[in-house]
């Protein structure tokens, strides 16, 4: 008799919850949003979602900042159907995120007030037309390798946002990359300007894949939840792997004396990174943050009219009918 | 003043093509139906993705979950019968 309450006992329920749940993710099924999860996955999922929302959004912002001065046309087009893409891609991952039952609202005012983050690339200036380029393909190209490998994550809506981002995803690549092969073969001006926008993206870009997997603190737990897939490291090492020969290609220099080729282990070896000034951007002390959040805010209070005339154009429609 | 919110919630179903079956692809924001469909429109079709939208309020829709998984579709698992492959055809029957 006794042994039978120890059995039902709340712990031993919750860790038979805990073990089903391992096995599930370890057979490699998907979590749907109404199957039971451990809270701090569900804390976790929903703090990479709208970490990664938040970025698509903001990510519009230095981009944005060039659709006027796009040197002809055709590009023009092209960057507006680039940043329409993230807006695109920011309400996919907003959407996801709301199944884990917390609403854009909210969301957003965590975004505002600071609790929310969003990927510290998007606080450097854009300064000239090169830049388009250089976050094209360095700032997309880096966040394409972390996405593709985030097709395969435990999380149903999460894995399925990320299959069709990354489907619209490698034009942005493609058209960064255009970019600074068009100015790679322009005057010299022209290529000193995109090897400028190279020396001051590389860093960042390698930046975006998160701290060394020995300081990552969440890393070990998201792993094993099949949350991430690869390691920071893993994944940073893939980016520059296959960027710094696109770049040697269009005659681009990577801004690292100490880059050298392993021959042992067949992968490129970098220098060390900065980690100060990653932790300082974090911090909030890079040169954009605060013109992002302070143009997202009033972004978001201009539209409030909008959505109180939806509103009420709705409610009267109801009341007609 | 009305409280600011984000719009209610809808769920997006989706055509590729003339006879093939509506797709569940994503939710979007929008105050009423028609807002509804040109959101899921400039959400979900950038690129051709389809030629025919459904929305549904997310509030309509009831759904099952993993853990009914067993006892909900129990019912009809015991029934082999309802497979063709249960039913044993004479040596040389054609067309069947």
């Amino acid at each position: 008799m006794s042994s039978t309450i120890e059995q039902n006992s709340p712990t031993t329920v919750m860790q038979e919850r805990l073990d089903q749940f391992q096995a599930r993710i370890d057979a490699d099924e998907k979590i749907e949003p109404k199957d039971w999860m451990p809270e701090e996955y569900r804390k976790t999922v929903l703090r990479q979602m709208s970490q990664h929302a938040h970025s698509e959004v903001i990510g519009m912002q230095p981009e944005g900042n060039w659709i006027l001065r796009a040197p002809c046309l055709r590009a023009k087009k092209i960057l507006l159907a680039k940043i329409q893409d993230e807006g695109g891609h920011g309400l996919y991952l907003y959407s996801a995120a709301e199944t884990l039952g917390t609403g854009r609202e909210a969301l957003i005012e965590s975004l505002h007030n600071g609790k929310a983050k969003y990927s510290s690339i998007f606080n450097y200036p854009t300064l000239n037309w090169a830049d388009i380029g250089a976050i094209g393909w360095l700032v997309d190209g880096a966040a394409i390798v972390n996405q593709v490998s985030l097709q395969r994550t435990s999380y149903g809506p999460y894995a399925r946002a990320m299959v069709r981002i990354c489907k619209e995803e490698s034009f942005h690549q493609r058209q960064g990359y255009e970019i600074m092969t068009t100015m790679m073969r322009g005057n010299s001006a022209q290529k000193e300007m995109a090897q400028d926008a190279m020396n001051r993206w590389w860093w960042p870009a390698l930046m975006m894949f998160g701290p060394h997997d020995k300081d990552s603190a969440h890393t070990q737990q998201s792993m094993q939840w099949r949350i991430k897939r690869e390691s920071n490291d893993v994944l940073r090492q893939r980016f520059i792997d296959k960027t710094i020969d696109q770049a040697h290609l269009i005659g681009l220099t990577i801004p690292d004396e100490q880059l050298k080729y392993n021959e042992d282990t067949k992968h490129w070896d970098i220098g060390p990174i900065n980690w100060d000034e990653f932790w300082q951007v974090v911090g909030g002390h890079g040169l954009c943050n605060e013109q992002r959040m302070k143009h997202h805010i009033r972004a978001h209070q201009d539209g409030q009219w909008v959505r109180e005339a939806a509103n009420a154009f709705a409610q009267k429609q109801i009341s007609f009918n | 003043m009305e409280q600011d919110n984000q719009l209610p919630l809808w769920e997006v179903f989706i055509q590729k093509n003339n006879g093939l079956p509506f797709k569940h692809e994503g939710s979007i924001h929008a105050s009423d139906a028609a807002m509804a469909l040109q959101n899921a429109r400039d959400i979900y079709t950038r690129r051709g993705e389809g030629r025919t939208i459904w929305v549904v309020p997310s509030s309509a829709i009831a759904a099952t979950t993993v853990e009914d998984e067993a006892e909900f579709f129990d019912p009809s698992d015991d029934k082999i019968y309802r497979h063709p492959t249960f039913y044993v055809m004479p040596e040389g029957a054609k067309q069947i």
